[in-house]
């Protein structure tokens, strides 16, 4: 078993109207399969609305399935004596920065996961100076959060979560609300975490160059798996992704359109090299 | 602009008292508050000016800061004064219309306006030498006694630090949603209270809803990362006492002692 | 009928050490019926710009002119500057608080005391105008999508008929369906209307598909002013200064270093289908 398994994962909420009548049952995940390896970077895909966030807060025990099962490190999230084992070993990173970071100093936020599960306090230090050069943020430990920029913030929440010594981290859109350097720059981060410490990543997003180096992606749609393969098996089907109204980076797409009017290119192109030595090669020819 | 009013209004510096133990500062303006009431003449307070200014001299924060606290006070001081001046009834010094101005009344008047400024000008010199941060550890660690007769002490402290992160986002917040407010038209500053209390509601509405969506956001970002109250949690940085700090107590007490000397003795 | 900036210099922190020049002899004039994209990232002074439009910030030195008549002069009406220049602020919807859609768009009409038949027209005409159907007109504005909340908030200020319209980072926080549903609902407005158009990003993709003059802020300063093929030539100075062309730039840029004849200064997928096929 990998290190999150579900099993027929499916979540059901209630709306209710403002009598509190109940108007429908929604399902928000349906039916999930998902195996992920120890050490694996995979990508989860979807618009807004499209479940995968509802899928991610179950990783993490903060919401639990109605139906089938989930499994972190072999312990079943229903189980409540595993509930902090769980919550310490799959980490979490979610969309705003503003709101998950609680320290006033960045080195305390980085300490509140550990001080939470008890870690003695000299442990602690050691955690959060090495989650903080982890993520680059080392020299920022006596700054204020409030004068950090978005990017910085998402990075000093990553530390937080690093700093717990979790199995895996689990990231919820962590770049929706920065600008492109913010964007870069938390990417590389995660990126790094997964390289060099060998953390498994599950990174939530809807910016399709941030999944070209994933292992394994899934594209979510109506709370369910749509599409699931490798980053180049995912953008070889450029008119399913787009159908689901994804977007498609440049290159892939301009290779795409090149191909439907008649050129001989491989699919799935990713990156801008790929397609240039395709293009010359051809022209060569 | 809303941006830049400063609150905790903490001086970064490094002196002496900067670096004493929160718990050593929360006790010594109690203390001192106490103190003020405790001595009743002029040498008494003699005492009390001679330790606050030396406490003044020793924390590095320049003497301005500590008055701009008084600020905010001036009309509370005016009003003590003016009460105790005209109606504490006493040997008469100055009639004019209906008004007397006894002797007594210019003593208590005289006295309530030093022991406010006091008062004043010492608590700052805590704000402004504490980060609000530690301010709370200190207050947590000194209460923390109450938890036996099942006062929350731990959430209250954490409830404070919290607060304290929130209040820079949520003021950023308001000036943003009010320039939003201005641009579709709103006027904020014309007509009278009630006009004026109405315009409030297109910048509160969004403010509180905002307020709600961080709060529910930075509870399940807690819970995340496996908070479960003040129960088996460890300490960052635990407060501990040091040489300073015992030193700083000795001082506390013998300034203590001699207040109540010059009450008993003069 | 244009705004004009001259010399727009704007700082803040009153202390001279501390001071923060946000924007520094900032020189623009913008003409009617312009599609502007105005990029930077965070930072460049963008957004200080922005607020000056609608004399939301006043220049520490410099003027701004509309309509010839400069807006900071003593009984200048600026509650009809707003009207004119409608301001988007970034995330608007958080800005959204009455019971219901078709109240919160009345909001700013009724701001600029004009009577309720003409409030009411303008509040429909606006909310049709970004794409929002007569169901949800009567419900609370809280219970919509996120990308619905937007265009509600967009109309919010569309019902105030302004001639030019700013909108900071429309797109933001939005997936690409929203993203896209937001930005063909303005250039469509811009299309039927022939309003004013400034579209603040830092998005080049976003911006090169809508736009025909691109002004670009670095440190407060204006670092280029011109139409996105010229603009993007620069893509290697724009890239050290935290920006980036257009994937579609950079292809074109290689190919032509690879010897292939194409026109570089492509800057969509359309126009560089085209000239590969030529090419090849």
């Amino acid at each position: 078993m990998g290190i999150i398994k579900t099993d027929k994962l499916t979540f059901e909420y209630i709306r209710r109207d403002e009598e509190g009548n109940v108007e429908g049952i929604t399902r928000a995940v349906d039916e999930v399969d998902l195996d992920v390896k120890q050490g694996d970077f995979i990508a989860i895909l979807g618009h807004n609305g499209s479940g995968k966030s509802t899928l991610a807060k179950h990783i993490n025990a903060i919401l639990y399935p109605t139906e089938g099962t989930v499994w972190v490190d072999g312990m079943d999230t229903q189980d409540e004596n595993h509930l902090w084992d769980i919550r310490s070993e799959a980490g979490m990173v979610f969309q705003n920065p503003d709101n998950q970071i609680i320290g006033q100093v960045v080195e305390e936020d980085v300490g509140f996961g550990p001080e939470n599960m008890g870690v003695p306090t000299k442990e602690i230090w050691e955690r959060v100076e090495e989650s903080l050069k982890a993520v680059g943020m080392y020299e920022y430990r006596k700054h204020s959060p409030n004068k950090l920029s978005g990017g910085q913030k998402q990075r000093v929440s990553i530390a937080g979560v690093i700093a717990m010594h979790p199995k895996c981290i689990i990231l919820d859109e962590p770049t929706a609300m920065l600008d492109p350097n913010g964007r870069k720059e938390v990417i590389r981060a995660v990126r790094a975490l997964n390289d060099v410490e060998g953390i498994t990543v599950v990174l939530i997003t809807h910016y399709m160059e941030e999944i070209i180096h994933a292992d394994m992606v899934y594209v979510m749609d109506k709370g369910r798996i749509a599409m699931e393969g490798t980053p180049r098996e995912i953008f070889s089907r450029v008119e399913e992704l787009q159908d689901l109204r994804l977007d498609v980076p440049q290159v892939t797409l301009l290779a795409y359109e090149l191909k439907q009017r008649g050129v001989n290119l491989p699919d799935g192109i990713l990156t801008i090299e790929e397609l240039v030595a395709a293009l010359s090669g051809l022209k060569g020819a | 602009m809303i941006r830049d009013i400063t609150l905790g209004q903490y001086y970064q510096t490094e002196s002496v008292i900067h670096k004493l133990d929160p718990r050593v500062k929360l006790v010594a303006t109690i203390g001192f508050i106490i103190s003020l009431f405790v001595v009743d003449s002029w040498v008494g307070y003699v005492v009390a000016a001679a330790f606050l200014a030396i406490m003044i001299q020793l924390s590095k924060v320049p003497f301005r800061f500590m008055v701009k606290g008084m600020k905010a006070i001036v009309m509370i001081l005016m009003i003590t004064v003016v009460f105790n001046l005209f109606l504490t009834p006493g040997e008469p010094l100055v009639t004019f219309w209906k008004l007397t101005i006894t002797k007594e009344g210019l003593r208590i008047a005289v006295m309530m306006a030093v022991r406010l400024a006091f008062l004043i000008v010492g608590s700052s010199l805590m704000t402004l030498t504490t980060t609000p941060n530690s301010l709370t550890d200190g207050m947590e660690k000194l209460m923390g006694p109450l938890k036996y007769v099942k006062v929350p002490v731990h959430e209250v402290a954490m409830m404070m630090s919290i607060a304290l992160r929130f209040i820079p986002i949520l003021l950023e917040e308001t000036d943003k949603i009010m320039k939003a407010q201005i641009a579709r038209g709103a006027d904020f500053e014309s007509g009278n209270l009630i006009k004026k209390a109405k315009a409030m509601v297109p910048l509160l509405v969004p403010l509180f809803i905002s307020a709600f969506r961080r709060a529910n956001d930075l509870a399940m970002a807690m819970e995340a990362r496996c908070y479960r109250g003040g129960e088996h949690r460890t300490k960052m940085k635990p407060l501990q006492y040091h040489a300073a700090d015992r030193i700083a107590y000795l001082i506390l007490l013998l300034y203590f002692a001699s207040c109540v000397a010059v009450r008993i003795w003069l | 009928m244009s705004l004009i900036l001259d010399h727009v210099n704007y700082s803040y922190g009153d202390d001279t050490a501390l001071a923060v020049h946000a924007l520094k002899d900032v020189n623009l004039v913008i003409p009617d019926g312009q599609f502007i994209g105005l990029i930077g990232h965070t930072g460049s002074g963008k957004s200080t710009l922005v607020q000056h439009l609608n004399g939301l910030l006043k220049p520490t030195s410099g003027a701004i002119y509309y309509n010839g008549e400069d807006i900071h002069d003593k009984d200048y009406d600026k509650k009809n500057l707003r009207s004119k220049v409608g301001l988007v602020f970034q995330y608007p919807e958080h800005q959204l608080f009455e019971i219901d859609v078709f109240k919160d768009v009345c909001f700013g009409p009724k701001n600029l005391g004009l009577f309720q038949k003409e409030t009411e027209l303008r509040a429909y005409a606006a909310l049709k105008q970004v794409g929002i159907e007569d169901e949800y007109f009567y419900q609370s504005p809280f219970d919509l999508s996120g990308g619905q909340k937007r265009r509600v908030a967009i109309a919010g200020v569309l019902a105030m008929k302004p001639e030019i319209l700013v909108l900071d980072e429309p797109t933001a926080g939005l997936d690409p369906r929203g993203r896209d549903e937001i930005l063909d609902q303005i250039a469509k407005l811009k299309e039927e209307t022939g309003i004013t158009v400034i579209l603040v990003s830092h998005s080049m993709e976003d911006v090169a598909r809508y736009v025909e003059r691109i002004i670009v802020m670095n440190q407060g300063s204006v670092l280029y002013d011109d139409t996105p093929r010229e603009v993007f030539q620069h893509y290697r100075e724009l890239e050290q200064v935290g920006l980036a062309a257009p994937q579609v730039t950079y292809i074109m840029q290689a190919l032509a270093k690879k010897g292939m004849k194409v026109d570089p200064a492509a800057t969509t997928i359309a126009e560089a289908v085209e000239e590969i096929l030529k090419a090849l």
